[in-house]
């Protein structure tokens, strides 16, 4: 990975649609090149998917919930976390899953259409998987920040218009 | 009452002119949907850990005076910064006096060495205070032109121009502010031999020094007998955004800065303490943060300069500092019609280069602190405005 992939990384990470031309600029590279770049990018995996972070808390009729369990598991010999870790994230309503350190193994968070929703899920799906010892469901209740970016940013640029 | 009023100032304030730059924050301040690249400073808000330091010092209770010089912690720590970041060797002690922004260093500096009649050379265009703060001081401000064919650097030929018998000092600026221009090792080397023939003092105004794009930044004061010839002046503004914290150093030769310090004690006692503080924690903790908004800059610069070449206004690559200086001169108007017709008609605020002295008319300086959808804007803006004006 060099400097320049880094850097084209870098700012895709913050903003996905900045146009390609105004990339190469920004990188100091040709279009034709910084597409190269991201195309081969893409085809390790190393760019997975171009999303938005979406405040839904502002947009009519699309409430839900969102909790974060934490999942006490029993590892398996030769595969370790991973194979249950697998099982947890094939069900679509699961949004992550992170292995962590400390009381618990597996962080898992979920979203459903009610809090009902949730808990039929970790009751009848998670709970029921015979890797898992115990589960704590935490419901999130509101968002400040996600992946860097704050919900209700203060827009305005404080700095006097014009200055030396 | 005016009349009676006018009678009591001084000739020197009522000599003094205004920035030419007030005329359009007037302007651009009454109007709405404005992108303005008139902006001479970040657009970062200052480091959070910075920001807790100084929260911290408040809650600590420090909350008075400091030492006149200011906290010797700090100044250990500015002194073993610029030797790592730029090798240099300044005494904490007896050769570091914290300031109100880099602006009162300056103030310090003209008023620790200037006597009535004595010149002092200002490379423009060039921050619009230097020339003022000579008269304040009491001298004379000579101009010094530095051209676009020359990337804005200063040359033996020039200088040796602009000397005369009085002159007694150099302001120099490099990284620059308005252009952005920056001067090497080599290029700075081949002026020393100048500057030494006519003893002059070199006032280094190095407050952009962190921000260069293409070669690390190389201080005067490195070169051989220059040391002991410069007063150079930096801060904590622009590399870590903190310019509203008001807080800037100077370092020098000893005598020099001792006058300094006199004038300091009796004008401004000490630069704000909670500065202080957090001017400590970004030194100690602050160099990822000033990294990223470096890198920043320097992207949006590439995007800036070649979008201005590609619309018909001619830009050198600037090497430092946050701003793009494009030629207008294919439009054919004057810098400040420009910028006044540019900011009524599309409602982009730049600054007309003449503010910044001579060599600026035909010029308009342009802040890449925004951010780079702005700047997209603000071109796709500029681009339809030189288009148009091209036309008649």
């Amino acid at each position: 990975m060099n400097e320049k992939e880094v850097e084209i990384l870098e700012i895709l990470e913050e903003n996905a649609r900045v146009p390609m031309e105004v990339l190469a600029d920004m990188v100091d590279l040709s279009v034709e090149k910084v597409e190269k770049i991201i195309k081969s990018l893409e085809e390790k995996d190393i760019i997975l998917s171009y999303s938005s972070v979406i405040n839904w808390d502002k947009t009519a009729g699309k409430d839900g919930v969102a909790a974060m369990i934490d999942v006490k598991v029993t590892p398996k010999r030769e595969v370790g976390f991973d194979e249950i870790a697998e099982r947890i994230y094939r069900f679509p309503e699961v949004k992550a899953v992170y292995l962590m350190s400390g009381a618990f193994d597996l962080s898992v968070q979920i979203e459903g259409k009610t809090m009902k929703e949730v808990a039929f899920f970790v009751s009848n799906k998670l709970s029921t998987l015979d890797s898992v010892l115990s589960t704590t469901t935490h419901f999130l209740l509101k968002k400040y920040k996600h992946d860097g970016v704050i919900f209700e940013p203060e827009q305005k640029d404080k700095r006097i218009v014009v200055s030396p | 009452m005016k009349q009676v009023q006018q009678q009591y100032l001084s000739k020197t304030a009522s000599k003094l002119k205004p920035s030419g730059i007030r005329k359009f924050f007037d302007l651009a301040s009454q109007m709405d949907n404005v992108i303005s690249l008139g902006v001479g400073e970040p657009d970062f808000v200052t480091p959070w850990n910075v920001c807790e330091a100084g929260y911290a010092s408040l809650e600590s209770g420090y909350t008075a005076y400091t030492a006149n010089a200011g906290l010797l912690e700090l100044r250990e720590e500015i002194s073993s910064y610029l030797s790592e970041q730029f090798s240099l060797s300044y005494d904490a002690e007896s050769q570091i006096i914290l300031t109100v922004g880099a602006s009162q260093a300056i103030d310090l500096a003209f008023r620790s060495i200037i006597d009535p009649g004595d010149e002092v050379i200002i490379v423009e265009p060039g921050f619009v205070a230097y020339a003022p703060a000579v008269t304040l001081a009491g001298g004379t401000p000579v101009s010094l032109e530095t051209k676009a064919e020359d990337e804005f650097k200063l040359t033996r030929e020039t200088l040796e121009k602009a000397i005369t018998k009085r002159t007694k000092a150099i302001l120099l600026c490099f990284p620059s502010n308005p252009t952005g221009a920056t001067m090497s090792e080599e290029e700075l080397q081949s002026v020393t031999d100048v500057i030494e023939k006519h003893d002059l003092l070199v006032l280094s105004d190095e407050i952009y020094a962190e921000l260069t794009y293409d070669q690390t930044h190389y201080s005067i004061a490195r070169l051989d007998g220059m040391k002991d010839r410069t007063i150079l002046i930096s801060g904590f503004s622009k590399a870590f955004a903190m310019t509203g914290w008001r807080l800037g150093y100077v370092t020098g030769p000893e005598e020099i800065i001792a006058a300094m310090l006199k004038i300091h004690q009796y004008t401004m006692m000490c630069a704000p303490t909670i500065a202080q503080h957090g001017a400590l924690e970004a030194l100690r903790n602050g160099r990822d943060d000033l990294e990223k908004m470096k890198k920043s800059y320097r992207q949006r610069r590439n995007y800036l300069v070649k979008a201005f070449n590609h619309i018909g206004l001619s830009c050198h690559m600037p090497g430092g500092a946050f701003y793009a200086f494009p030629s207008i001169q294919s439009t054919g108007m004057t810098s400040d019609e420009f910028a006044e017709k540019l900011l009524e008609e599309e409602r982009v605020a730049v600054v007309p280069g003449h503010v910044f002295g001579a060599g600026g008319e035909g010029y308009i300086r342009c802040s890449y602190a925004t951010s780079i959808e702005s700047l997209q804007e603000a071109v796709k803006r500029i681009g339809a405005f030189v288009e148009r004006h091209k036309a008649e």
